[in-house]
């Protein structure tokens, strides 16, 4: 049975006769919200997006209105800055695009409104610079916002000055982390900020207050704008509001991106409803429901998870893999997280060794080398991995890829640790049999179907 | 302020040696006026605009962003050893990038990834990065994930991106090199 989405963000995206110029934009009612918003005053703004309860879309699924209230614009003496985040690199995210090519002005206008709600003045939207694209598209679109008046000086007449610019990244996924952003926006290595201060908006871009946010967090600004923060906090689930992108690749008939309230899906349903179920008839075997750096689910498992009832009470509840809720607190109940939205699944063919290898090498070459652990840890995964995956494993691997992974979570200056040493103290925890069977294989025969997925 | 960009355009091939024109110099100005509270900030897209006019960064581009913006050289240098996309010698006139995480690894990239090695004559280099052709026409190399998982295995050819490419599409995709 097919699900209807819910599309709010995704509203006009891959709608026949849509297209991504400002004339469309504002026939569809585009930068009217941006003149409701203007009318109703920042602090008005920051209210409602605290009523909205909306958590940032970009991962750590912190509160916005609280990250938003770090900073007074009443109090600040400093200017305050606002960057967009638009590196999109998490492996199996791919919904901030969906919106950069096609919908660029809903990220303009949300942008506007955050920065207009937090008295900036100048904004940057940091773009990884493999969205070669997408760069230009956002570049005309800040043009064309320009020179309709919604940018610049004495915007719309209200005495209001505000600049955008498009700040393009140059490959290094670790420019994802806040701080590391920062650092490469102030034309620096991206090395990760020492915490405390734990938010930018203590001390961000050019030491002074900034907010950090995600493009599908920003675009939710303007529809929260637009229905109101109750309204908004109403669709999904208590402390889980607003819709969530969910990006769904891997062995599914159709893979893609969908909008749904978040929660209201459970994994099962995402998986045979929306995406067709498992292709070629195979078997669902693995997800990873948050971005690759979520620690791995395995099918059948049975997951205890404390849920508020309707009477508010906390019960606990035994869950299975395909009923688990797709929303942050359920996935953070059940040992992951829900991440960046991106679901990557995985059928009984594919080999874990395999898989992790691939992960793993994954974060041996984004480590920016800043802290012990991470430089030389996950370079060790990443050959113990290897090793393994090539027929050379040795017994006591497995263990020894445990204790390096705990080795390094918890241990670094920002959570690109964590986000290596999850997946390999999951997969090892969960599928260590086919480890240890693959180790007891060794030789050149173990090497099978490696080439699609090493290197 | 219009902020209207010609360039954007991937030149792998170089060479490093060509004019340096009225119109790189006023865009490398337009760039700077982005960053009004420190001109550091523009060394980033400064190093896009030169590697995409000239094709890489070499001791010249190095020498004259450092120049542009009052940095040292080495406060540029280190920037281009530290990002994966900027490079120290030309690639070919097509260069590919093929998708390697798990997704697009899932979705057969490795076996794209051998097709186009095959189709371009291309042997493992000495060096780190991608491997080039001997007649500079082709360079191939993987990447990261490039945000679009749904529908892997994905490949970036200069600055055209390409959706689902299997075995076939790698095919066409060559022979369309021109
Ligand atoms: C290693 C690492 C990579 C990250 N990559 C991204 C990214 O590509 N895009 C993103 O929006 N957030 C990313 N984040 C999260 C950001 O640090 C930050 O929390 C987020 O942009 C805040 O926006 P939000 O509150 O709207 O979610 C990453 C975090 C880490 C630790
Ligand atoms: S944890 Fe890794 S990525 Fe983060 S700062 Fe340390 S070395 Fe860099
Ligand atoms: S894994 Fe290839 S695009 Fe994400």
């Amino acid at each position: 049975m097919a699900r209807r989405e819910y599309r709010l963000v995704f509203k006009n995206i891959d709608v026949r006769g849509y297209t991504r110029d400002i004339a469309c934009y504002q026939k569809h009612g585009g930068y009217e919200i941006l003149k409701k918003g203007l009318a109703m005053g920042g602090a008005a703004i920051r209210d409602e997006v605290k009523k909205s309860q909306l958590r940032g879309r970009g991962g750590a699924g912190f509160p916005t209105g609280t990250k938003w209230s770090f900073i007074d614009p009443a109090k600040t003496t400093k200017p305050i800055y606002l960057i967009c985040n638009a590196d999109e690199s998490e492996p199996g995210t791919f919904k901030d695009r969906q919106i950069i090519h096609k919908d660029p002005h809903q990220l303009v206008e949300g942008m506007i409104l955050s920065c207009f709600a937090n008295g900036v003045k100048l904004a940057y939207l940091y773009i990884r610079c493999e969205f070669t694209e997408g760069w230009k598209i956002m570049e005309k679109a800040l043009d064309e916002a320009r020179a309709a008046g919604f940018l610049g000086k004495n915007i719309l007449k209200t005495g209001y000055d505000l600049e955008i610019y498009v700040h393009r990244g140059a490959g290094a996924y670790i420019c994802g982390e806040e701080t590391g952003l920062i650092e490469s926006l102030e034309g620096k290595r991206a090395y990760p900020r020492i915490k405390p201060p734990y938010f930018p908006a203590v001390l961000g871009l050019y030491m002074c207050p900034t907010i950090v946010n995600n493009v599908e967090t920003l675009c939710n600004v303007k529809h929260i704008v637009e229905m109101g923060g109750e309204a908004y906090a109403k669709i999904g689930r208590p402390n889980n509001t607003g819709t969530r992108l969910l990006c769904v690749s891997g062995d599914v008939v159709r893979p893609g991106y969908y909008e749904f309230p978040v929660g209201e899906l459970t994994l099962g349903q995402l998986i045979n409803d929306v995406c067709g179920g498992i292709r070629n008839g195979n078997r669902l075997k693995a997800v990873i429901p948050g971005g690759s750096s979520a620690k791995v689910l395995k099918a059948g498992e049975v997951y205890k998870i404390k849920e508020k009832g309707l009477d508010g009470k906390m019960s606990d509840k035994e869950v299975g893999l395909e009923d688990l809720r797709l929303d942050f607190d359920t996935l953070a109940a059940a040992g992951s997280m829900a991440g960046s939205g991106g679901v990557i699944v995985m059928d009984h063919t594919r080999d874990m060794v395999e898989c992790l290898a691939n992960i793993s090498a994954f974060y041996a070459h984004e480590s920016c080398g800043q802290c012990t652990p991470c430089r030389e840890g996950v370079l060790w995964l990443k050959k113990i991995l290897g090793r393994i995956a090539e027929g050379h494993g040795r017994e006591d691997d497995p263990a020894l890829l445990k204790e390096v992974a705990d080795r390094i979570a918890g241990r670094t200056i920002c959570a690109f640790g964590e986000a290596a040493a999850w997946p390999v103290q999951s997969f090892i925890a969960k599928f260590k049999a086919e480890f240890s069977a693959r180790i007891a294989r060794n030789g050149s025969a173990s090497r099978h179907d490696t080439i699609s997925l090493l290197h | 302020m219009s902020t209207a960009l010609e360039v954007g355009t991937e030149n792998c091939a170089g060479p490093e040696t060509g004019e340096i024109t009225p119109a790189l110099e006023k865009q490398a100005t337009e760039l700077i006026a982005r960053y009004p509270v420190s001109a550091r900030s523009a060394v980033m897209p400064l190093l896009h605009l030169w590697q995409e006019t000239f094709g890489y960064i070499g001791p010249r581009g190095v020498e004259w962003i450092a120049k542009k913006l009052s940095l040292q050289e080495i406060q540029v240098l280190e920037l281009v050893t530290f990002y994966p996309w900027f490079r120290q010698r030309p690639y070919g006139k097509f260069h590919f990038r093929v998708c390697r995480t798990l997704p697009c690894a899932l979705g057969g990239a490795g076996k794209t990834f051998a097709a186009l090695q095959k189709l371009m004559g291309l042997k493992p280099g000495a060096h780190e990065g991608a491997m080039v052709s001997a007649d500079g026409r082709f360079s191939l190399e993987y990447s990261e994930c490039l945000a679009s998982c749904g529908t892997a295995p994905v490949v970036l050819c200069n600055d055209n991106f390409h959706e689902k490419v299997d075995e076939k599409k790698a095919t066409e995709l060559v022979g369309g090199c021109s």
